[in-house]
């Protein structure tokens, strides 16, 4: 075994008992949890035995199976980062509105406070 | 008809005042949505007898005018005029946007390209960019679609919703204006370029930033 097998598997262990714990603080759920493990048990398989992966490549039409996987990471990591995006976006527009709300508010208090004062210096004024 | 002017303004200090005192006249009443400012924008503000809304921190210029709209709504205003604090337009024009309104318009966009006296050819290109983007995306052909200068009746204001944060807000709020079916004009407006307001625009990065979160808006839509 290379030691960059060694690495990744002992990554991957490490992974899981990450997850475990994340889990276990209530931070993931179940249907996460599962996800993940599985995740990390493919890489383990795919690192000891990586011939595995030049049945699925030769399956998909992809010359080699370490490429494959370089593909299907790439491309899983640009949805990531679209999902990552739009989320952001979100929580952006989250704040706006908190942030209007407040403002809004304020404005509404002040314009109420302005108000009650010239209807009390209107009405001294008649008196 | 009561008409209500937005003005948005991020750290506008030194423009702001008179921005105000020329479009006093216009208008009913002034609401100026003040962005997060670090400087005395919302004391001047205040002191020319604005309603001033201010954001606890900066989001942008959507979020302002969006700001802006709510205040209006409350106010029961029955025409909402936009207009930059950097003293780029100039508020002698706003009976034409009362005008175009009058004549059965629910939106309408002062367009500075239609007069292009005065703006320089970066900024021409610039805008043709922003109108295409505005086109495919959205389907909707203005000349000027990064305009300001803008007025809407209530019933467009009821209609329209802003999702968008920052610049993109232009762009989108003549997308949702094709998207309700509302009747928009173009009028020319002449824009009033100084150093001062060329450097409150948006530079390039920030443009192709619009751009991503166009097309963002465009997929949400």
């Amino acid at each position: 075994m290379s030691i960059i097998q060694i690495l990744i598997i002992l990554f991957s262990v490490f992974a899981i008992s990450r997850t475990v714990r994340q889990f276990r603080q209530g931070a993931l759920t179940l249907a996460w949890l599962i996800v993940w493990i599985v995740f990390w048990i493919i890489v383990g398989g795919v690192t000891l035995s990586p011939q595995t992966t030049d049945t699925i490549a030769k399956l998909v039409g992809v010359g080699r199976g370490v490429d494959f996987i370089i593909y299907i990471s790439i491309i899983s990591l640009f949805y990531l980062v679209f999902r990552m995006f739009v989320k952001i976006e979100d929580v952006e527009r989250e704040i706006t509105k908190l942030v209007r709300k407040l403002a809004v508010g304020e404005a509404e208090e002040a314009r109420e406070v302005k108000e009650a004062e010239e209807v009390k210096e209107f009405g001294s004024r008649r008196l | 008809m009561r008409t209500i002017a937005i003005i948005p303004a991020y750290n506008e200090e030194k423009t702001i005042a008179e921005v105000l005192l020329n479009t006093r006249p216009f208008v009913d009443e002034i609401v100026v949505v003040n962005d997060g400012s670090s400087d005395r924008t919302a004391e001047i503000a205040k002191s020319q007898g604005a309603i001033v809304v201010s954001h606890v921190i900066n989001r942008g210029l959507g979020a302002s005018i969006g700001t802006g709209f709510e205040m209006s709504r409350r106010l029961g205003a029955d025409v909402i005029i936009t207009l930059d604090s950097d003293g780029q337009h100039d508020p002698k024009e706003i009976p034409c946007f009362i005008h175009a309104i009058e004549n059965g318009a629910d939106v309408v966009i002062g367009s500075r390209m239609i007069n292009r006296i005065g703006m320089p050819w970066y900024r021409r290109v610039a805008n043709t960019l922003g109108n295409f983007a505005t086109f495919f995306l959205f389907g909707a052909w203005v000349t000027d679609s990064q305009s300001g200068f803008r007025a809407f009746t209530a019933y467009a204001l009821r209609q329209i919703k802003i999702q968008t944060n920052r610049m993109e807000v232009s762009s989108e709020l003549i997308a949702e204006a094709k998207r309700n079916k509302l009747s928009l004009v173009e009028i020319s407006i002449k824009a009033i370029y100084t150093d001062y307001s060329l450097s409150k625009g948006q530079s390039f990065w920030v443009g192709v930033k619009t751009l991503a979160k166009l097309i963002l808006r465009r997929m949400n839509q």
